[in-house]
């Protein structure tokens, strides 16, 4: 057997190692390093309840408004109210519009860059592949940061800037649209559209959205001519990424997108082979057996301290472990179109495995079907009804704050103790994701889904272990914070 | 220019703020000036052993490059031995980002902190700094950091500090087009290594809410219309940036967007010694002054002006939107 080591891995969000142990051609044994600590959780320690919404958002340059609306919900929850229907949608239209952001980035300039390597140069596609996604050169690359920045022109209005915005509050945001402001947020919504429908889908999004399963693909793409989802389909047939990287866990939504009412956009929920239970988030706990923290054995996040130990014996990863009734699980955009019971997505997972291709496509699916729903919230706004209450806080209180950003799962648990904070625990979707070892030896996601992976015991690694990797759109950030 | 850009102790928010560069394709701004990412952890192809023998070559001075650019604070815990172990971030097999960072840094030409962490520690340092972390030449205000206060680049600059959570996507373009084009000298940097280009103003300079500041109107809750420097713990008359000037994503800037400047692109911002989105008062008056302000003149000038507030200004200050609009005046006839 022959240890690997694999990193720095770029193109992700953050720092990240992989230590691969390889026995005759493949990987028997994977285990995931988070090698960056930050130390937010010691740091909110003592600090003014609301100031948690400067912190947060810094945990992650790319979940920013994420992070700020896990804390806006926790800190709601701990005050027990609930922001007027126009504030509702303001923290929709702000977390859709940098989760949809993040979908661009990771497709365009983090995932698909790897099918411009060399090993596949020989390939038929290769030559339409590389002159669409090479790192820094490539044609699609180039478009689509140019239609990210025209996009995250929607944050300017919404919240100000991004990243890092302090407009997400408890009780509203701290920006009022007004009827021009939103006519200008619609024209921005069109020209995203238009830069989907025409590079993405070659298609109308209504189209995509309205796939209800493997036949309805084929025969949309058997007339599709265009499009990097046609590209995207092709690649995945050809290399199987269906059946890639599967990592076998539960998957994870804790719903997405408020739609009033107890309703979401996406349903929260957990997919187990096939059925959906609901969440439950008392079964939440972290184990940090593996990890560098002083501490073992699983505790509730908001029963946990976080006291960092770096030459903790049997430690190797400053990720913690988080379980569900001692389970391990996926979370991200497959999670959530899977909880949903989204047709196309539950068909192919199915038939062809919840894997890099089924991950890879959940996302782009979710444009389909976010896209038009931003449109809606615009629609909806009332530019004469309030947008934000107050949210006055007792000496002595409770929170938590659930939030689907774009790789999934993300909550934060908040202790108020003397009108200060006491404890402060957030639990990201790729601590889920790429979680280590707990005290029983579980693997996490990650771990699981690189085993068996064809991996040579010198010499370059293959494309797929990058492929397995990405197709988690890991943020490392949030990961350990 | 060759250029390579490392993530130390931060969020990745400076890179992706970056990235929403608004005044042409990124990539070709930056060809235009004559600037080559030869590694960059988000945008480049190379990764694992490919990335890490690359940046071994530039580190040991096999191959040379020009412009090193550090994103996130230099961690120097945890202490072993009375040393920094540096070990609360590794990069390319268990080796500390912090030795990467220093190495590089003594092969480059120029020597570019992106944003508060790398420049003075920033949100990273906050608390009890628990990582120990600093910035490449400043230890929150005091001169130092890992580079230490006498560190001069190949021409004799300090480390340049784009400073600023984030900074803004055309601060970091157009430092290193200056730089690239020789062009930023040490008379271009104010005392805190920031280029005067951007530092020079300050937040208050272009605000909207400047009727409010002027007749001291102040809103009392967010999202209301007011000033936010009376009650909501505002900064924006002392933070150096032209967040006001030159917007943010468009049509933004923390201020038009409805919360209070807290001076991020100011060293030690990340601990005001009060609540951020309060202003710490004595006997009513705000305690922190607007730059360059006089005391006495301000107590003055805010009693006069307040009492001389119109109707109008004080009523829309604490309303969401405008209750009452202007005047219309006719000319005389």
């Amino acid at each position: 057997m022959t240890r690997r080591v694999v990193g720095p891995f770029n193109r992700v969000e953050g720092d990240l190692e992989v230590m691969l142990d390889v026995e005759g051609g493949h990987v028997a044994a994977a285990f995931v390093n988070s090698p960056l600590y930050r130390g937010f959780e010691q740091i909110l320690e003592g600090k003014t309840p609301l100031d948690a919404l400067v912190f947060v958002p810094r945990i992650c340059g790319i979940c920013s408004v994420a992070q700020s609306a896990a804390a806006a919900r926790a800190l709601a929850d701990a005050a027990g109210i609930a922001p007027p229907r126009n504030g509702r949608l303001a923290a929709n239209l702000t977390l859709a519009v940098e989760n949809l952001a993040d979908h661009l980035t990771h497709f365009y300039l983090f995932f698909m860059p790897d099918f411009a390597a060399a090993e596949y140069a020989g390939a038929s596609w290769y030559a339409e592949v590389s002159a669409q996604f090479r790192a820094q050169s490539g044609k699609a690359q180039t478009e689509a940061l140019a239609a990210r920045a025209r996009f995250m022109q929607a944050m300017g209005l919404l919240a100000g800037k991004w990243p890092h915005t302090l407009a997400v509050q408890p009780g509203g945001t701290t920006r009022p649209l007004t009827e021009s402001e939103i006519f200008r947020l619609r024209r921005i919504v069109r020209e995203f559209r238009a830069f989907l429908e025409a590079r993405l889908f070659a298609a109308s999004l209504e189209t995509i959205a309205g796939l209800d399963g493997q036949t309805a693909l084929e025969r949309w793409r058997k007339q599709a001519r265009a499009g990097d989802l046609r590209l995207f389909l092709q690649l995945a047939d050809r290399l199987d990424l269906w059946s890639l990287g599967q990592s076998g866990a539960r998957f994870l939504s804790v719903g997405a997108y408020d739609e009033g009412g107890g309703a979401f956009l996406f349903a929260p929920g957990v997919w187990h082979a096939g059925t959906v239970l609901p969440f439950a988030p008392h079964q939440v706990s972290e184990d940090v057996s593996c990890a560098r923290y002083v501490g073992g054995k699983a505790q509730r996040p908001a029963e946990e301290r976080t006291v960092p130990r770096y030459d903790k014996p049997g430690a190797y990863s400053w990720c913690k472990a988080p379980r569900l009734d001692g389970e391990i699980c996926e979370t991200g955009a497959l999670a959530r179109q899977l909880v949903d019971g989204q047709p196309l997505v539950s068909d192919l997972v199915a038939c062809r495995g919840a894997g890099v291709g089924a991950r890879v496509l959940a996302r782009l699916l979710e444009f389909a079907r976010v896209v038009p729903a931003l449109e809606r919230w615009l629609d909806a706004c009332d530019p004469d009804g309030p947008w934000c209450m107050p949210a006055p806080l007792a000496e002595n209180c409770l929170g938590v704050g659930f939030v689907e950003a774009a790789r999934g799962a993300l909550g934060h648990w908040l202790t108020v103790r003397h009108g200060l904070i006491g404890g402060y625990q957030i639990i990201a979707p790729t601590t889920w994701n790429f979680s280590p070892r707990d005290a029983d030896g579980q693997p996490g996601a990650l771990e699981r889904a690189l085993v068996g992976l064809p991996v040579p015991e010198q010499g370059t690694i293959p494309a797929v272990v990058h492929h397995v990797v990405r197709s988690f759109d890991p943020c490392m950030v949030c990961t350990v914070h | 220019m060759k250029l390579i850009w490392l993530q130390s102790g931060g969020c990745g928010g400076c890179t992706l703020s970056w990235l929403g560069y608004a005044h042409g394709p990124l990539l070709e701004v930056l060809a235009e000036a004559g600037i080559e990412l030869v590694w960059h952890p988000s945008l480049s192809a190379a990764s694992g052993d490919e990335a890490l023998a690359l940046i071994e070559a530039y580190a040991s001075g096999a191959r040379s490059f020009d412009i090193l650019c550090v994103e996130g604070a230099l961690l120097r815990g945890p202490w072993l031995d009375q040393l920094p172990s540096g070990n609360f971030h590794c990069f390319g097999g268990g080796k500390p980002m912090l030795d990467w960072v220093l190495r590089l840094a003594m092969r480059a030409r120029h020597v570019v902190a992106i944003g508060s962490c790398a420049a003075f520690g920033g949100i990273t340092a906050a608390g009890g700094n628990p990582t120990d972390a600093a910035g490449l030449q400043h230890d929150g205000e005091i001169g130092g950091g890992v580079l230490g206060p006498y560190f001069r680049d190949a021409v004799g600059l300090p480390v340049v500090n784009v400073s600023g959570c984030p900074p803004h996507p055309d601060w970091i373009t157009e430092t290193l087009a200056m730089l690239a084009q020789g062009r930023l000298t040490a008379d271009g940097l104010d005392e805190f290594g920031r280029p005067r280009f951007f530092a020079d103003r300050l937040v208050h300079h272009g605000c909207p809410r400047n009727e409010y500041y002027e007749f001291k109107a102040g809103a009392e809750h967010p999202g209301e219309q007011g000033c936010l420097m009376e009650n909501l713990g505002c900064k924006g008359t002392q933070a150096h940036a032209d967040c006001n000037l030159r917007l943010w994503n468009g049509e933004g800037s923390c201020l038009r967007g409805g919360f209070p400047c807290i001076r991020c692109t100011e060293p030690e911002f990340e601990e005001p010694g009060h609540p951020f989105n309060t202003t710490p008062k004595v006997a009513g008056i705000p305690i922190g002054l607007p730059a360059d302000m006089p005391k006495a003149w301000f107590v003055a000038l805010a009693a006069l002006s307040k009492s001389a507030t119109p109707p109008r200004v004080k009523e829309n200050a604490t309303a969401e939107r405008l209750r009452r609009a202007p005047s219309v005046k006719r000319s005389k006839k």
